[in-house]
């Protein structure tokens, strides 16, 4: 088997009827890695996959799996195994019978089909449940049948279609790492379609941040959260306070540097520019929950002001609060430090850190 | 060579050398044609004989299409959008050449006046035969090969493939002859086509007369017909609405009894309960009697006509409207009973505001359902109609009777069509776009509140009596197959059952001499051989309907469900006006009667094939495809094992409705292929009435062991849903 397992998709659209699912993108997925496609119900992500394993065509454009191009082949003529998110397990077959069916026309040796099943079972952990049915498994023990099924027929892509989401949250954050590990240990080239961020900020290698139909940014899970291109990424990935108002220049004695400035407010300063960033023009800034801190006292120092608690929101670990900004409406901010809770109504001091702080035009 | 190149091959050396072009006279199972006659008989020869032998120069044409796809699959290759053209461009060429010469040149020669300079003057041909049908399929394949080669249907070469192929049959076998008949009521033979011809059969005052709102006049054929299926669909869909409430909303300990009730019609052939009424009040009945004697009132036969025809419709369709409102009303889901109740209704209001306005869709489908079987009803009109005149019995009565007249059967069909078709269309498009109850299945817990008294009573008062009467009336059917003469010599007797099922030892032989038993054996090898047959097809459409994405699905899905829209009566004349001559020729064999089975029963097993698929994931097939397994091994291996139940349930119910069917067949029976429910009519026709009692009930329990049968087999469920609501 030649190793390079990459996806490559140039200019594909797909069409269904008169409305368009997804758009002219492009993107590459490279040979072991690990990429999400994140975004809102209905922004093609799913349809995307589906193009992948091709149970869709798309309309135009080409899709390249390892060296071959794929862009007419039908899903049973491709090499990719699909992990489903109601996980798809035959009822009518025994836990063996669901793993030996994607084999049993490859290979015509029965023990070589069993020896090939029992170490799909092993390398996901389960033991002792060939002959049962699914019905009698449970949640996760089906979820990791249905990844055996898939691994088994030795695929170059594996493909998750929001595979958490039958799973209840406890048991989510472990099978998100099971399969993180599982798919660094294979190294097979693995695309995951989910529409929680957390999810995705966890396992990926890449993400993939599609709307409408079109990828609206592409990059590592960090940098998507740092350095967000446009105001839907910034929302969608992380919480954020969306802030209207225009980067000015400032220098003077002591700081050199820029000011974003709502009205005649000064929000925040920082030294450094960011790339991408414009001065003079109206823009965005998103301010993340965590970004904003309480302050014991008044201070002179940077980007602090006093503000008024507007509401407060006890969640054990931490403390939501809505304050109010200095120029005008609130702030979502949350506190993490093991202060008491505080009151309503009460003034209160804080300050933005301008690392938690992102502009977008 | 690939493998559909030499499944194409083998095919067409089969058909064009080793099958009987035309039909076989004599039967073709009785395999005379099997030998040299392939080659030097003239009714036996195969497709490339009588091009060469029998001057049958046009058949040539057969031929060319396949030739020009088979050295394209062999010699040329290219882009695949070109060649798959061309095999559609093929596939449809050898179609059209087909049906074309077909209809060219029939049983007395060349049809039409250009052609007859091309080809000989004596050129004729009967129908079609065996090596013609595959040939048919070679083509059909060909075109479906091509289509999946472009992309249609994801590319699925068995899919397309059963798709182009049944809407074929469906074309030929349901279109095809309605629009025979269509056109037959616009021939005759003195005038051959015209519209004035149409005009005047179709406007009738027989038909449309209005005589009875002005005098004392007879009213034409059309509105009596609709006037008793008014009130037969009014009369079970309260009948029905009572029973359904009482099962499910009252606390009655004999609801089991109900359910048995509601299968009764599904094993009763259509005119028995008719018989039975005879029996219980007819000039000579047991009821009839009594009050004579006691009363000293002559009540004489007023069951023969309306009266009688109401109460047997009634009798026979108000367990189908109960099974239809069972659903309706476990529909309405409590919580919104709950809600009404919380808001201060009492049981009489939740029950007129609310509950009985969420059934009203179904209430009004249940109407639809009434009147549709009671239009289609033949059985019961043919034994109990007397005077009365409703279409089917007329439309029957022009064909067999003395005056056999096709036209005025025809165009009676018609006025009966429309009819059914408005309802039909009524029912998809107004009703079936109006459903208010919840049809997931999830009970959202909550009980259901107390019926209002009122309508408790009413429906104790009006169910119950009625379920007695039914069971009176069945105690007849059986009783009456055991009295000598009813009514003048009412001692009991086995001889009836003796007549019909007389099984005797002649030279230490066992041989089955009662009068049923030929017809028996044959109706049940037809119901046998058109079960698979039938479900096969529905559960296939049934597949491509709720699977499969193509462009036009609403129309196929509608074409398929047109057949039960057509009365049987209707589909029968149609038949027999359609399939009489070259091309298709199958008057009196099996294969119409089978045929006529198939497609009248199709739309069953495609709606109990859409219902279980839907419950079914989608996913499951997608994990099958990407796991490697093209279409066929996803059905075979993943679809058909996990639907079996509808499986069985499709199979049983179209074994049972081959066998009491009798509006569809009565015209395409005949001496050889006799089929029970015919011949009963004929009994009773003779005034046979013992005998024809004896073997209805006979049918009856036949039938009824069957469901028991098919309950076994269903409650029988695998291993792996045995916890599936964990």
């Amino acid at each position: 088997m030649s190793n390079n397992s990459a996806v490559i998709f140039r200019n594909v659209s797909k069409h269904f009827n008169d409305s368009i699912a997804v758009n002219k993108i492009n993107f590459e997925v490279k040979s072991g890695q690990l990429v999400t496609l994140l975004g809102p119900s209905g922004c093609g992500k799913t349809t995307t996959l589906r193009m992948v394993a091709g149970l869709e065509l798309p309309t135009e454009g080409q899709i390249i799996i390892g060296d071959e191009d794929v862009s007419t082949v039908y899903a049973a003529g491709r090499s990719v195994g699909m992990v489903f998110q109601s996980y798809a397990l035959f009822p009518h077959m025994t836990v063996i019978q669901n793993i030996c069916f994607g084999l049993s026309d490859k290979s015509k040796d029965k023990e070589e089909t069993l020896d090939k099943a029992h170490k799909a079972l092993q390398t996901v952990g389960l033991k002792n449940l060939d002959n049962r049915y699914p019905s009698e498994l449970s949640g996760g023990q089906q979820q990791r049948v249905a990844i055996a099924r898939s691994i088994v027929t030795n695929p170059k892509v594996l493909l998750f279609d929001e595979p958490l989401s039958n799973l209840d949250a406890k048991l989510r954050r472990q099978v998100r790492e099971d399969i993180r590990d599982l798919q660094k240990e294979l190294g097979v080239t693995s695309i995951y379609v989910t529409h929680d961020q957390e999810e995705a900020l966890a396992i990926s290698d890449e993400i993939i941040v599609m709307k409408d139909g079109e990828i609206n940014q592409k990059g590592s899970p960090k940098s998507l959260y740092q350095f967000p291109e446009n105001p839907f990424v910034a929302q969608f990935i992380g919480e954020a306070n969306k802030v209207p108002g225009i980067l000015r220049k400032v220098s003077s004695d002591q700081f050199h540097g820029v000011a974003f400035m709502v009205g005649e407010h000064t929000a925040f300063t920082y030294k450094k520019q960011k790339s991408k960033e414009e001065i003079d023009k109206n823009s965005h800034a998103f301010i993340r929950p965590n970004a904003i801190t309480f302050l014991p006292e008044a201070s002179t120092e940077k980007n602090s002001f006093t503000s008024k608690i507007l509401s407060a929101v006890y969640m054990g670990s931490f403390v939501e609060y809505r304050i109010s900004a200095p120029w005008g409406g609130e702030l979502f901010m949350i506190d993490y430090s093991f202060n008491p809770v505080s009151k309503v109504g009460s003034h209160v001091h804080a300050c933005i850190d301008a690392r938690g702080v992102s502009v977008v035009q | 060579m690939s493998r559909f190149t030499q499944y194409l091959i083998i095919l067409t050396i089969c058909a064009g050398l080793l099958l009987p072009w035309y039909r076989i006279e004599d039967g073709f199972w009785a395999f005379q044609w099997l030998g040299l006659g392939l080659f030097n008989h003239e009714d036996f020869a195969s497709l490339l004989f009588q091009i060469a032998f029998f001057e049958k120069p046009w058949l040539l044409m057969v031929l060319l299409p396949i030739c020009a796809a088979l050295v394209q699959l062999q010699f040329f290759s290219g882009n695949s959008r070109s060649i798959a053209h061309y095999q559609i461009v093929c596939g449809l060429c050898g179609l059209l050449i087909i049906i074309l010469q077909s209809f060219l040149v029939g049983d007395f020669g060349v049809n039409f006046v250009f052609a007859e300079s091309l080809l000989s003057e004596d050129a004729f041909q009967v129908g079609l035969g065996l090596g013609a049908v595959v040939f048919i399929f070679i083509y059909l394949l060909l075109i479906a090969h091509g289509m999946a080669l472009r992309g249609f249907m994801k590319g699925d070469v068995f899919a397309v493939s059963c798709l182009i192929v049944i809407i074929f049959l469906v074309a030929v076998f349901v279109f095809f002859p309605v629009f025979k008949i269509l056109v037959r009521a616009f021939w005759s033979l003195e005038t051959g086509y015209s519209l004035s011809i149409f005009m005047e059969r179709f406007a009738s005052h027989n038909i449309w007369g209005q005589a009875c709102f002005a005098e004392n006049g007879i009213c034409g054929v059309a509105w009596s017909t609709v006037f008793l299926a008014i009130m037969t669909g009014l009369s079970t869909t309260i009948l029905g609405l009572a029973f359904a409430l009482i099962v499910t909303r009252t606390g009655f300990r004999f609801k089991g009894a109900l359910r048995i009730f509601s299968v009764l019609p599904m094993i009763t052939p259509p005119f028995v309960v008719g018989m039975a009424l005879i029996l219980l009040v007819g000039s000579s009945g047991v009821v009839t009697q009594m009050i004579n004697t006691v009363f000293d009132v002559e009540l004489g036969g007023w069951i023969y006509g309306f009266w009688g025809l109401w109460l047997a419709q009634t009798l026979s369709y108000t367990p189908i409207a109960f099974l239809v409102l069972i659903g309706v009303v476990e529909g309405v889901s409590p919580s919104m009973e709950e809600a009404s109740q919380t808001l201060g209704a009492n049981s009489w209001k939740t029950f007129t505001s609310v509950t009985l306005p969420l059934m009203r869709p179904g209430l009004a489908n249940a109407f639809l359902l009434g009147f549709v079987e009671s239009m289609a009803d033949l059985g019961n009109a043919l034994v109990l109609g007397g005077d009365y005149q409703v279409l089917s019995a007329q439309i029957f009565y022009s064909v067999a009777g003395a005056s056999a007249d096709e036209g005025k059967a025809a165009s009676l069909a018609i006025t009966l069509l429309i009819f059914t078709l408005s309802a039909f269309f009524v029912q998809k498009k107004w009703v079936g776009n109006k459903k208010y109850t919840t049809v997931t299945g999830k009970g959202d817990g909550g009980i259901y509140g107390q019926l209002p008294k009122p309508i408790k009573w009413a429906s104790y008062y009006s169910a119950i009596p009625w379920a007695i009467f039914t069971a009176v009336v069945y105690g007849m059917i059986v009783l009456g197959g055991f009295v000598e003469t009813w009514g003048i010599n009412n001692t009991l007797t086995f001889s009836h059952y003796i007549d019909a099922f007389k099984i005797e030892f002649i030279n230490n032989n066992v041989v089955a001499t009662g009068i049923a038993w030929d017809s028996f054996f044959i109706t049940m090898l037809l119901a046998l051989i058109a079960m698979p047959l039938t479900s096969c097809m529905g559960l296939l459409t049934g597949y491509l309907l709720s699977r499969v994405d193509f462009p036009g699905k609403s129309y196929f899905e509608f074409s398929t469900m047109l057949s039960f829209a057509i009365p049987g009566i209707v589909i029968g004349v149609s038949y027999i006006v359609a399939f009489n001559q070259a091309p298709i020729d199958l008057t009196f064999t099996a294969i119409i009667l089978v045929l006529c089975f198939v497609f009248r029963n199709m739309s069953v097993s495609v709606r109990s094939g859409i219902a279980s698929l839907s419950q079914l994931d989608p996913g499951l097939d997608e994990a099958s495809v990407t796991l490697g397994s093209q279409g066929f091994r996803t059905i075979r291996k993943v679809i058909l094992p996990l639907i079996k139940p509808a499986v069985t349930a499709s199979m049983v119910y179209s074994f049972i409705r081959s066998i009491t069917s009798i509006s569809a067949v009565i015209f395409l029976v005949s001496a050889d292929y006799n089929l029970a429910s015919a011949y009963i009519i004929g009994l009773v026709e003779q005034n046979q009435f013992g005998v024809s009692i004896a073997y209805s009930t006979f049918l009856i329990v036949v039938m009824g062991l069957t469901v028991l049968l098919m309950q076994y087999l269903i409650g029988n469920r695998a291993v792996f849903l045995r916890n599936k609501n964990k």
